[in-house]
């Protein structure tokens, strides 16, 4: 799970999760802390179905 | 002018004492050169002379290394020399190693200039490139021929007290020394130059070399999440407040393991973040931001996914050496197929 994308990539991570922010990838503060609770629990839905999918190479989960 | 003086350091077999079996020598002294010292003497050509040369057994030199570097250079300085050239040792690894640490000793106690040379893969070679002018050779003395000149020439260079060029120019190993010199173009030039360049298929050179990244093939999927365990693994630096084992803010020498074995979310009294690439205002306040305990707990007590592993891994990746993190990925690998995780979510910054 990561916020710049092409660095993941380059460094060959096969399941990419991208994140909000560098400070912040699962976060955000600007948001109200259920809205941002609930936002951080979607990403990481997001990064355990991408650990449930076959993958055959770099696969970057949006 | 006298020409400058040069000792000459070798091993058994190039000392002309014997192979494998003479391994074992103590370090002993021959007047003038010996075996490749010859052709050294001759590369010189006129401006310096072997006058001496130190030979010592490779295994000897391994297993007694510090009595074997004071006997060694105690027999150096018998010559009064200017120079110390080791080797070339090519890819032999106790030669290059024994090369490598007699032409930093030679340079740290005799304070004069000492040059050697290796294959680039020689252990010896990543030992002491940074202390030592390393000339790059083939690995095996088929590339005597071609070591040597290069050698006495840097040799020459150093005692004239000459500027020494690039590693591309004077044929040694790079030491990773960052030198700042004024380019006559300014770099946006260089750069799109590079780029036409690049585009137009034409060769270019880079001025900043990428370290080479492996690529692995992808683990199949998880088959049940509902019965899975599931680690955290991050290199956004989140530690236990007060940072107990003191992860650097930057190039990172270690990592951590930590327990979350009953905790349910993480909070500004109990976690924080050691990292110093990113404004860490919004970690400190929450590391569940970086490291999403909060949410896989619920998830676990959901029954969502098997388990939450009970300790996650964390290092700080802001400018950490890609071979450090490479050696902490395959430690806690090791360590998570251990404990029976079944996959990992990895977070960065």
């Amino acid at each position: 799970m990561c916020t710049i994308v092409p660095i993941s990539k380059t460094v060959g991570a096969n399941r990419i999760v991208p994140t909000i922010a560098i400070p912040h990838p699962l976060g955000n503060p600007a948001l109200p802390a259920d809205e941002e609770k609930a936002l951080r629990r979607k990403l990481v839905e997001k990064a355990l179905n991408a650990l449930a999918t076959e993958v055959d190479g770099q696969t970057v989960f949006e | 002018m006298s020409k400058f003086r040069v000792v000459h350091y070798l091993n058994q077999f190039f000392g002309q004492i014997g192979g494998e079996e003479k391994a074992d020598i103590a370090p002993l002294k021959k007047d003038g050169p010996v075996g490749p010292g010859a052709a050294l003497n001759g590369a010189f050509k006129g401006e310096a002379e072997v006058v001496g040369t130190v030979i010592c057994g490779d295994s000897y030199f391994a297993e007694n290394m510090d009595t074997a570097l004071t006997q060694i250079l105690e027999m150096i300085k018998q010559y009064n020399p200017d120079l110390v050239v080791a080797g070339p040792a090519f890819n032999a690894g106790r030669y290059g190693t024994a090369c490598g640490a007699v032409a930093e000793a030679v340079i740290k106690n005799l304070g004069i200039p000492a040059v050697t040379g290796m294959y680039p893969e020689n252990p010896g070679a990543d030992m002491y490139k940074q202390s030592v002018y390393i000339v790059k050779t083939a690995d095996s003395a088929i590339g005597m021929r071609d070591a040597v000149p290069k050698m006495a020439a840097l040799g020459l260079k150093l005692l004239k007290k000459e500027e020494i060029g690039t590693p591309e120019v004077e044929g040694y190993i790079a030491r990773g020394i960052r030198k700042n010199y004024f380019a006559a173009d300014r770099g946006a030039k260089r750069a799109v130059d590079m780029l036409v360049a690049k585009i137009k298929g034409e060769s270019y050179t880079t001025e900043l070399p990428m370290p080479a990244f492996d690529r692995v093939p992808p683990n199949p999927a998880v088959k049940d999440l509902t019965k899975a365990t599931i680690a955290l693994v991050t290199s956004g630096g989140i530690v236990p407040k007060g940072n107990p084992d003191r992860i650097e803010s930057s190039s990172a020498s270690k990592y951590g393991k930590y327990s979350i074995a009953g905790i349910t979310d993480l909070t500004k009294e109990t976690h924080e973040t050691a990292h110093g690439g990113y404004d860490p205002v919004y970690a400190n306040q929450d590391a569940d931001r970086v490291l999403p305990v909060d949410v896989l707990r619920e998830m676990e007590a959901e029954g969502k996914i098997g388990k939450l592993h009970d300790f996650f891994y964390t290092t700080v990746g802001n400018g950490t050496a890609v071979a450090s993190a490479a050696k902490f990925g395959q430690a806690i690998a090791a360590d998570l197929k251990a404990a029976g995780v079944d996959a990992v979510i990895l977070t960065s910054t």
